[in-house]
C-alpha cells in the first residue's frame, strides 16, 4: 500500500501489538487523542486502555516506568511529545535504561523504544524544533534510530521492538505526511546499525540522515546537471554507527561530505569525520566537509529558513568539496 | 510519638492488641536477622577500614525497618531497593557475598540471583520509584497477584521522581508499597529542609491513596503494617506510602563524618533507642531470648559472614570482555575493536 510516514510507523506498532501481546504503547495523549500527530490512531480501539495508555504529564517516569515495565517481561514503547521534553527524562535513560544490562549483568534487560518526532522545518514553538541526537550517541547501552522513508520508517520500528535493548527512535516530524511510498503489508525489518546507500555516485560520498536526506537527495539532482554524481549514504541507525559502509564509500570517491541539521560542535559530523581520518585518511583527497546547523539556538519560524542546511546550501559545499 | 503506630513501645513492651500472629521460631528469626544484619554491616565497616571494602552506606539502626518489612514479602512480589537496604537483602536471602563484591567495586555482586525478584541497587536518589511503578502497572497487565515494595529515604521525597511516580501509582492504582525509611538526614541535611509538611506519610493524601506514619524502630510494627499494605495492595486495593520513621545510627556513608552537622546528645538519645535492643527486651519477656540464644546467633552470623567475606575476596577481578559483553545484547564491531585494543595494550603491557 501506498503510505506515508505516519501511517507507515502506525501500521509498524499495530501489527507488533497483534503478534505479540508483551507490546504495549504508552505516553501523553496517545491513546483517546492518537498522539498528537495522530501516530497512535486507532490502537485504543483495537487493543483497549490496559495496552494503549495515556500517563500523566510526566516524561521521568513515563521513561522510567517503562524501564520497570520492560524489566518485568514485557516491551513498552513510549511516546515523547517532542525531542524538547526528552531531557526531562534524561537521568532515566542515561542513569538507567542504558545501564540496566550492564549493573545488573544481563538479569534485567530494557527492550524499550521510546520514540519521539524531532527535527525542524514545521515552523513550530521553542522546544519542538530540537535534533540534539548526539548527546544519545555518547552513551553506552542506547541505540539511536532516524528513518527518512516511510519504508525504512515501518521496518526499521518493528526491528526496534524486536531488539533487546533501548533505543531511540527519532522521527522526523517534517517528512511525517512528506510523501508516500510503497510499504509491504505485512510486517518486516530494516535490520540495525545498517547504512543504506540511498544514491550510486563517483567523486564524493554525502552521509545523512533523517530530514536532510531528501535535501541531500535534491541537492544531488542538482549536482548532476553540472556533471557531478555524489554518492548519498542514510545512515538510518545512528548509534551504532555502521562504519564499514561510511568507509568502504570514503575509499572509493576519496572525498567525504557531511550533512546534518543538529549544531555543528560536538555533532555526530565529528565522530564521522574522526573516524574516516582514523581509518582512510590517506584515500581522501580533500578535507571532510560538514554542512550542519549552526552552534545556535533553534530559531523560531520566522528564522528557521536560515537555520538548516537547504539544497542550495548542499550544492554550494559538493561544489566546494570537488574544487579543492 | 503519638501519631506514630507501634507494637512494641520503648521498653520493649507489646501494646494490648497489636502484635501480629508470629511463632516463637519466626520471632526468633526476626532477632536472629536483624542481629546478622548488625554483625554484617559492622564486618563492613571494619573491612572499608582496612581498605578492604571500598566506599558503601552502612544500614546501623535500619535493622528493624529493613527486616521488618522484607519478612512480610512473598516469593513473587517484587523489592526495588535504594542503596541502604543491607537488611532487607539478609532477609530475602540474598547472597551476603554478592552484597560485598558488589561494594568491593565488583559488578558482579549485583547479579541478582534468579528466583529473587530484587532489582539491582538505584544510587541516583529516588530514581528507583518509577521503576516500581512501572513494575507494578505490568503486574496488573499481566493480572499477576503480587505486590511491589520500594524503599527509599526522606531525601527522596524531594526528588521530581518521588512525586511522579506516586502520582503514576494513584492514576493507576498500581499495587505498589512505597516504604520511605525517614532516618532524619539525607548525609547532613535534616528532614526539615526537605519538607515543610508535617510527616512525609500525609504527602500520600496529594496522589490519592493512603500513608501510614510507622515507628521504624520497632520490628513488630514494621512487620504488620507492611504486610497490611502488600496484602492490601495484591488483592488490587492499589498503593499505600509507609514511613518508617527512624534514625541513621551511623554516617551516610564510609566518606562521611556525621560529626560535622549533628550533636552527640542526639546521637546518643536515639542510640538508647536502638531497634535491636528494644526487640531484645521483647524476646526476653516472652522467654524467647537467654544468654546462650544470643551466643548462637552471633556464631552463626559469624560463620556466615566470615564464609562471605572470604568468598568474596577470592573472587578474581573481572577480566577486559567482561566490562564490554553486559553493554549491549550483542557486542558490535566498534566494541570489539575497542576490546580487541585494550587486550593488545594488557598483552604487551600487563598488569
Amino acid at each position: 500500500m501506498m503510505l506515508n510516514m505516519v501511517q507507515a510507523l502506525n501500521q509498524a506498532m499495530r501489527q507488533e501489538m497483534e503478534s505479540d501481546p508483551r507490546v504495549l504503547v504508552l505516553g501523553e495523549d496517545i491513546a483517546v487523542d492518537g498522539g498528537v500527530f495522530r501516530l497512535t490512531e486507532g490502537l485504543l480501539e483495537k487493543f483497549g486502555p490496559e495496552r494503549v495508555i495515556d500517563t500523566p504529564l510526566a516524561e521521568s517516569t513515563i521513561v522510567g516506568a517503562s524501564i520497570g515495565i520492560a524489566a518485568a517481561g514485557l516491551r513498552p514503547i513510549a511516546e515523547i511529545q517532542f525531542m524538547g521534553f526528552i531531557y526531562l527524562a534524561m537521568n532515566q535513560i542515561i542513569a538507567h535504561a542504558a545501564r540496566l544490562r550492564n549493573r545488573s549483568r544481563g538479569r534485567f534487560t530494557v527492550p524499550l523504544v521510546i520514540r519521539m518526532p524531532y527535527g525542524a522545518g514545521v515552523k513550530a514553538l521553542e522546544h519542538h524544533s530540537e535534533s540534539t541526537e548526539a548527546l544519545f550517541c555518547q552513551i553506552p547501552g542506547l541505540k539511536v534510530v532516524v528513518p527518512s522513508t516511510p519504508y525504512d520508517a515501518k521496518g526499521l520500528l518493528v526491528a526496534s521492538i524486536r531488539d533487546d535493548d533501548p533505543v531511540i527512535f527519532l522521527e522526523p516530524t517534517r517528512l511525517y505526511r512528506a510523501g508516500r511510498q510503497e510499504v509491504p503489508d505485512e510486517p518486516y525489518e530494516v535490520p540495525l546499525g545498517k547504512a543504506k546507500t540511498v544514491r550510486e555516485g563517483e567523486g564524493v560520498t554525502i552521509v545523512a540522515w533523517g530530514a536532510m536526506i531528501p535535501v541531500v537527495e535534491q541537492a544531488a539532482e542538482l549536482a548532476g546537471k553540472g556533471g557531478i554524481f555524489p554518492e548519498v549514504l542514510d545512515l538510518r541507525t545512528l548509534a551504532p554507527l555502521d562504519r564499514e559502509t561510511v568507509l568502504e564509500s570514503v575509499r572509493r570517491t576519496g572525498r567525504l561530505l557531511i550533512v546534518h541539521e543538529a549544531p555543528k560542535t560536538c555533532g555526530l559530523g565529528a565522530e564521522i569525520a574522526a573516524f574516516v581520518a582514523e581509518r582512510a585518511m590517506f584515500h581522501l583527497e580533500a578535507p571532510v566537509l560538514r554542512l550542519t546547523g549552526p552552534d545556535i539556538t533553534v530559531p523560531l519560524a520566522k528564522g528557521e529558513d536560515y537555520y538548516y542546511p537547504s539544497p542550495e546550501r548542499v550544492v554550494r559545499g559538493i561544489k566546494k568539496i570537488m574544487e579543492t | 510519638m503519638d501519631d506514630m503506630f507501634q507494637v512494641l513501645a520503648e521498653d520493649g513492651r507489646a501494646k494490648p492488641g497489636r502484635e501480629p500472629k508470629l511463632s516463637a521460631s519466626d520471632l526468633q528469626k526476626l532477632y536472629s536477622l536483624m542481629a546478622t544484619t548488625r554483625a554484617a554491616d559492622l564486618k563492613a565497616l571494619k573491612l572499608q577500614r582496612q581498605g578492604r571494602m571500598g566506599t558503601f552506606a552502612p544500614s546501623l539502626g535500619h535493622e528493624a525497618c529493613q527486616v521488618g518489612s522484607a519478612f512480610a514479602l512473598q516469593p513473587k512480589d517484587w523489592i526495588f531497593p535504594y542503596f541502604r537496604d543491607l537488611g532487607t537483602y539478609i532477609t530475602l536471602g540474598f547472597p551476603l557475598k554478592n552484597y560485598y563484591l558488589y561494594w568491593m567495586g565488583n559488578e558482579e555482586g549485583m547479579r541478582i540471583p534468579s528466583g529473587l525478584n530484587i532489582f539491582t541497587i538505584s544510587v541516583p536518589v529516588g530514581s528507583q520509584l518509577p521503576h516500581s511503578v512501572g513494575c507494578g502497572m505490568a503486574l496488573n497487565y499481566k493480572k499477576e497477584k503480587a505486590a511491589v515494595l520500594t524503599y527509599f529515604g526522606d531525601g527522596a521525597t524531594s526528588e521530581g521522581d518521588f512525586s511522579e511516580a506516586l502520582n503514576f501509582a494513584g492514576v493507576f492504582r498500581t499495587p505498589n508499597v512505597f516504604i520511605c525509611f525517614n532516618n532524619q538526614y539525607a548525609i547532613s541535611t535534616p528532614v526539615r529542609r526537605q519538607t515543610a509538611a508535617k510527616t512525609i506519610a500525609q504527602k500520600a493524601a496529594a496522589y490519592g491513596f493512603d500513608g501510614i506514619r510507622i515507628d521504624g524502630n520497632d520490628v513488630l510494627a514494621m512487620f504488620a503494617m507492611t504486610k497490611e499494605a502488600l496484602e492490601k495492595a495484591r488483592s488490587g486495593g492499589g498503593p499505600t506510602l509507609i514511613e518508617a520513621f527512624t534514625y541513621r545510627m551511623g554516617n551516610h556513608t564510609t566518606s562521611d563524618d556525621a560529626s560535622r552537622y549533628r550533636k552527640e546528645t542526639e546521637v546518643n538519645d536515639w542510640n538508647r533507642r536502638d531497634p535491636i535492643e528494644r526487640f531484645r527486651l521483647y524476646l526476653e519477656d516472652k522467654g524467647l531470648w537467654d544468654e546462650s540464644f544470643e551466643a548462637r546467633v552471633q556464631k552463626e552470623a559469624e560463620d556466615m559472614i566470615s564464609r562471605a567475606v572470604e568468598e568474596a575476596e577470592n573472587t578474581p577481578p573481572p577480566r577486559p570482555e567482561d566490562l564490554f559483553v553486559h553493554t549491549l545484547k550483542e557486542m558490535t564491531p566498534e566494541l570489539n575493536d575497542q576490546l580487541a585494543e585494550l587486550r593488545d595494550f594488557l598483552k604487551r603491557e600487563p598488569r
